[in-house]
């Protein structure tokens, strides 16, 4: 772990934060010195290195979120599904949710572990053309527990950035924690050298979500990180025996659609409430292969289009001003 | 004689949890299964039931209390035992400490890396004054990283009672709660009990039973783990808009079934905290 060395004391800042050889941890530390006079704050090498190990990546998508449970998980490995369905696209997906890792499960993938090759650690294939990474590969039990503070959560998203073997992309689909915090800001760092795509926010109809989620919306505008589009997951659920719709997590103040207009930002889908979403999620199998004429199922379709068409998109533009 | 005096000596140093009876903690592995609710209704209930609380909620990246218990964002102040909680009633019997209180601008995205948080929340939970409390609640972020490393540290000298994990009853969920209780056991915190929570959704409309998130879990759990079952809250539309708009809703429906269920998990938590 660059960012911290093995022999700082437990509250180590982190060589290049800014608390750097300043933190009241940091006294009596041999390295004190060194971080305090600023050079270890000089820009970290990975992130040119990464820069150049994903240039062969055409597309990178986050998937934020400021609340947790929201369906963040579930929405990347769909995206990642749908994407990879057309089998002339190479597409991965990235967890970097180091204390709760949900995407092995979701993908079917549980105590699958990654193995060590030349060029890197390769990651695990779903299909031909979808390969998974998640700390979830690196953990021996269904009991062990990621007790880790940020920095060496940082190097974890470091190494899965620069050293796994991640080949040509169509597609790289990053999975995150809720929160704004160490593995947002690493995410972002590590891919500064990068072009990203853009984010998409995922949250849920009520307002104790959408608070949240409006602070996510501002870190992004803060980082610079473009918004491809927000979706609204878990909006109402149709009663399978009755067909009346409940507001189950009610839209109290105007839900995503609110939210977007009022700032401006494209709202891609509504995402119904399905039981058939949860069970797949447990199964470990896409849910728009098992249920594909739902109407959620739909939604999502629709959803991937537009997420599709920001890309290319994005594609023509930059042509166009080149 | 010497016992009692390094007794005095702690509750010195203990400021403002030195009259604070029982301390527990709300975690889970896994975001949104409704920690900060569950918080809220247990506080409602123990409020009920003639109990002194105080929620403490150390949530930096998404604090959701104050909202839940329709407190907004009051100016807080500091007296010489140190930050004065917010209570939520004029009786006093319900307090709240909000690390989001201290936020200079409540719609800005805290962007901080786990060192800054843990600093803060390292002076935060030592330093407010309670008062005299039967029971402390401490809702937490989902993970088990900075926060909770940093609350237990400092939580710790005084007494943390255990933890009560709260899951959804879906594998997906129940996968990161199992690697939580890892957590506790590693630190040392013992596992008061599990609570599945979004147990099954009965439509208003026809009440035919939908299990949105599967069902039973957080009991399976329970079984796999040893752990004290707590019970499941079912999924309720009533809950979620009483949260929404800060109501108090064990007070609002005391015959639905989710009063029912959160009452008696508040009572064999009640129990449990006091034949210790
Ligand atoms: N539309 C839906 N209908 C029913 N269940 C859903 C839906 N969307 C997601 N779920 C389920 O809800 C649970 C939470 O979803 P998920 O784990 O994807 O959320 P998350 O935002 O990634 O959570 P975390 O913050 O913990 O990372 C999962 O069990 C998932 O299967
Ligand atoms: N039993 C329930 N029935 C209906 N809605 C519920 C229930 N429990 C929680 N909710 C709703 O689900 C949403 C998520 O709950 P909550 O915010 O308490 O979860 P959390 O675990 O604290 O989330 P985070 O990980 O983001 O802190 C809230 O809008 C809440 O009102
Ligand atoms: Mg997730
Ligand atoms: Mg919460
Ligand atoms: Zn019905």
């Amino acid at each position: 772990m660059a960012d911290v060395p093995d022999n700082a004391p437990e509250h180590c800042p982190g060589t290049t934060s800014e608390q750097a050889g300043k933190s009241s941890s940091c006294e009596g530390c041999p390295n004190q010195k060194v971080c305090a006079s600023g050079a270890t704050k000089a820009p970290d090498p990975a992130i040119a290195e990464i820069g150049a190990k994903l240039s062969t990546v055409k597309h990178k998508i986050l998937v934020l979120s400021g609340k947790g449970g929201v369906g963040k998980s579930t929405f990347s490995a769909h995206l990642a599904h749908a994407l990879a369905s057309d089998s002339t696209k190479e597409v991965a997906l990235l967890d970097v949710d180091i204390c709760g890792p949900s995407i092995p499960r979701i993908m079917g993938l549980e105590g699958e572990q990654v193995h060590q090759s030349g060029s890197g650690w390769s990651p695990v294939y779903v299909d031909d053309n979808l390969a998974v990474m998640s700390i979830g590969f690196l953990l021996s039990s269904p009991d062990d527990a990621v007790i880790w503070r940020g920095p060496k959560k940082n190097g974890m998203i470091k190494q899965f950035l620069r050293d796994v073997d991640w080949g040509d992309l169509d597609y790289l689909i990053v999975d995150t924690p809720p929160g704004t915090s160490d593995e947002h800001l690493s995410i972002v760092q590590y891919l500064s050298a990068t072009h990203v795509d853009g984010a998409v926010i995922i949250t849920t109809p009520q307002e104790v979500s959408l608070q949240d989620v409006r602070k996510e919306i501002r870190f992004c505008q803060k980082v610079k990180l473009p918004i491809i589009g927000v979706v609204e997951n878990m909006s109402g659920f149709v009663c399978p025996s009755c067909k009346n719709t409940s507001q189950i997590f009610p839209p109290t103040t105007g839900g995503a659609e609110r939210m977007c207009a009022d700032l401006n930002l494209p709202l891609l889908g509504k995402v119904p409430l399905d039981p058939r979403i949860a069970r797949s999620c447990d199964e470990g199998k896409s849910f728009l292969n098992e249920v594909p004429d739902s109407p959620s199922a739909e939604v999502y379709q629709n959803i991937v289009q537009s997420i599709k068409d920001y890309c290319s998109n994005r594609v023509t533009e930059e042509q166009s001003t080149t | 004689m010497v016992e009692s005096l390094i007794q005095n000596m702690e509750q010195t140093n203990d400021g403002g949890l030195a009259q604070v009876r029982h301390v527990v903690l709300v975690l889970s592995g896994k975001g949104g299964v409704g920690k900060s609710t569950i918080t809220t209704e247990l506080a409602l209930a123990f409020r009920h039931a003639g109990k002194k609380v105080g929620i403490l909620d150390v949530d930096l990246c998404g604090p959701s209390i104050p909202r839940m218990l329709s407190i907004g964002r009051p100016d807080v102040h500091q007296c010489d035992a140190g930050w004065v909680p917010v209570y939520a009633d004029a009786q006093k019997s319900l307090a709240l400490m909000s690390i989001g209180f201290l936020l200079e601008d409540p719609d800005e995205a805290v962007v901080w890396r786990g060192p800054k948080k843990s600093a803060m929340i390292g002076q935060f939970v030592s330093d407010v004054a309670w008062g005299e409390l039967d029971v402390l609640l401490v809702d937490t972020p989902p993970g088990t990283s900075d926060e909770h490393l940093a609350v237990l540290e400092n939580l710790k000298k005084h007494r943390v009672d255990g933890a009560i994990l709260v899951t959804t009853p879906q594998a997906v969920s129940t996968g990161d709660v199992r690697r939580e209780i890892t957590f506790c056991k590693k630190t040392g915190v013992r596992v008061l009990g599990i609570v599945e929570n979004m147990s099954g959704f009965v439509c208003p409309h026809c009440s035919e039973c939908s299990n949105i998130f599967s069902k039973g879990g957080g009991e399976d759990l329970a079984k796999l783990t040893g752990s004290v079952f707590l019970g499941s809250v079912p999924l309720d539309p009533l809950l979620s808009s009483s949260i929404e708009e800060g109501k108090d809703f064990m007070q609002s429906f005391p015959n639905s079934a989710t009063f029912s269920a959160i009452n008696s998990i508040s009572q064999a938590l009640l129990s449990s905290l006091q034949n210790d």
